[in-house]
């Protein structure tokens, strides 16, 4: 007879508020057809709220660092993590309704069900201790995006979509192709397990490295580092806009959560191996990403590109193979988080109505058009540029001396070069605000305070976190220490 | 007499190339999209290969939910290739090039 695991729910119970209220939402949009959208927008906050605070609740908690026989992990990354992303979501909805509300696009009940069940996803994925339970979360978060993302009326959401889905799955099959390359090296699919396994092994490890390297495609994809990038700007140019500030900020961090256990657990034994390969992508990620946002006309383009820049500064950070580097891969992420909700949050207003205005010439003159957004839209331009008083600032001084400390000069000179280069289109876009006379005749403009009040979020985060990144520090400090 | 392991990896790994190779040269929607269901069922046949060859049920575990997956990415691909067609009349990925940067 098997033995029963011992089961102890409340290390997911984030994940399964998240997939109730996912569930309640939707049952709602079936069974209350003409509802409003408040009442969703209602449901929807309050188990995100619940599943926060069940989050919150886990970091104290102390005893095994696996449940579920080993399947869910129980530490403070997973607890940081959640709450960023439950964070980013909670905006990306608000931004969202008022989206549909305004785009005079058919009612979208569904887009609440499929935010928290791509949330759901993203949770579990930064929480799991096995690569089953990896892949599963994968495709969760996957298939919601995926539909999420052509959720509009316009041609180009649908292609978008059709886009994101045929190189999502392309990349996922290679994923799963290094689960079982990994199974097969290690008899093994935890996490943990498999690093037991390879510290165990001497000889050759040739299977092992095969699966590190399939697995290291899939990831690309889902952080879209070169070259595994070409999918990034048509899908966050195609998808409605509060879509992609949701799925640039909060797949970003869940993606790296994982790959942080896979790299940083699993493969720590190998960590020599994978250290290069991660430089590589790091390095053409960061030249790549700043060289081709200079060449783009449209502001959406332009932010897809700058955040496959700085998925290679965020593996910057990783190719220290240390806690040192997991902090500082984690700050960036909370602070790029931030900072591309907001950007894209603004981006949204200023579009007016669906995609009218994304074109860089429609942010000429906007300081006198809209003083407020102009201003949240150049502290997130600073803030993605790597100036001081910002986030952006202080993140980019951790991941680079992570690396500089763990011998990667060389990749922290790249770096730094490109985020030169890469400064140009940023100012470029506050140059045209405030130095630029508005072009064409007056348009309507879109001045509704509820989106404004849901990007003070990320702009209040991005400069406190710039001014005083201790308080922030000390809190990473205890969730860069894996428990396994 | 057992077949050796080997012949079963092998063979994975050639309809994993397959599928590979139909992703990268076929242009029609349906087509790439068969071609990765056999990339994931060539993975199915390593998993549960490996998972005679260990000894242990994990391997066929994920066989079956990366089955389950695999049915989900069907319900969710085709109906975003169906909203292509109605919209272009085409499901040939060069027909579909709105987004250029």
């Amino acid at each position: 007879m098997l033995p029963t695991p011992k089961l102890d729910f409340l290390p997911v119970l984030p994940e399964l508020i998240l997939a109730g209220a996912g569930i309640v939402t939707l049952l709602y949009e079936a069974l209350a057809p003409r509802a409003s959208r408040a009442t969703h927008l209602g449901l929807s906050l309050v188990g995100l709220a619940a599943a926060a605070g069940a989050s919150i609740a886990l970091w104290d908690r102390t005893g095994d660092p696996t449940v579920l026989a080993g399947a869910i992990q129980a530490d403070r990354l997973a607890v940081v993590a959640r709450v960023i992303i439950i964070s980013v979501a909670a905006v990306g909805l608000l931004l969202g309704t008022h989206y549909y509300d305004r785009s005079g696009d058919e009612r979208r009940g569904e887009f609440y069900p499929l935010v928290l069940f791509a949330t759901t996803g993203m949770t579990l994925i930064v929480a799991a201790a096995d690569l089953i339970v990896v892949f599963l979360a994968l495709e969760i978060l996957s298939l919601s995006l995926y539909v999420l993302t052509g959720m509009s009326r316009r041609g180009q959401a649908t292609e978008a979509s059709m886009k994101y889905f045929l190189l999502g799955a392309f990349a996922s099959a290679f994923f799963l192709y290094g689960v079982a390359m990994a199974y097969g090296a290690t008899g093994t699919t935890k996490i943990a397990g498999i690093a037991h396994a390879l510290a165990g092994q001497t000889g050759g490890q040739a299977l092992a490295l095969v699966a590190l390297g399939f697995l290291a495609i899939g990831f690309g994809f889902k952080v879209s580092a070169v070259p595994f990038h070409m999918w990034t700007p048509d899908v966050y140019q195609g998808a409605p806009t509060p879509v992609t500030a949701f799925m640039a900020a909060a797949t970003k961090v869940a993606a790296f959560g994982a790959l942080i256990r896979v790299l940083d657990v699993s493969f720590q034994p190998l960590a020599w191996d994978w250290m290069p390969v991660i430089w590589a992508l790091a390095a053409a990620s960061v030249v790549v990403g700043s060289v081709l946002a200079i060449a783009q006309s449209d502001v959406k383009r332009m932010l897809a590109y700058s955040s496959i820049a700085h998925a290679g500064f965020v593996l910057t950070g990783l190719t220290a193979a240390n806690q040192d580097g997991i902090r500082a891969a984690l700050f960036y992420l909370i602070a790029y988080a931030m900072m591309t909700l907001g950007s894209f949050g603004v981006v949204m207003l200023v579009s007016v109505r669906g995609e009218e205005r994304t074109s860089l010439a429609s942010y000429s003159g906007l300081g006198r058009r809209q003083p407020l957004l102009a201003g949240l839209m150049a502290l997130f331009m600073l803030s993605l540029a790597g100036i001081p008083p910002t986030a952006g600032f202080i993140a980019k001084v951790g991941v680079f001396g992570a690396a500089i400390r763990a011998g990667h000069w060389q990749l922290a000179l790249v770096g730094v070069v490109s985020s030169v280069a890469a400064a140009f289109f940023y100012l470029r876009v506050v140059v045209l605000m405030y130095m630029q006379e508005p072009q064409g005749e007056e348009q309507e403009e879109d001045r509704s305070p509820l989106p404004r009040l849901a990007l003070a979020v990320p702009a209040i985060l991005t400069l406190v976190l710039g001014v005083f990144p201790q308080m922030l520090l000390g809190v990473l400090d205890k969730a860069s220490v894996l428990r396994w | 007499m057992r077949t050796p392991i080997a012949y079963f990896l092998v063979t994975s790994g050639l309809l994993f190339a397959i599928g590979t190779v139909g992703v990268l040269i076929r242009k029609n929607a349906l087509l790439i999209f068969m071609s990765i269901e056999l990339q994931l069922n060539a993975v199915n046949l390593s998993l549960i290969a490996f998972s005679r060859m260990h000894g242990s049920l994990n391997g066929q575990v994920l066989a079956f939910f990366s089955m389950v997956v695999a049915a989900a990415e069907v319900v969710v691909g085709l109906a975003i290739i169906v909203s292509v067609y109605r919209r272009t009349g085409s499901v040939s990925v060069d027909d579909v090039r709105e987004l250029r940067g």
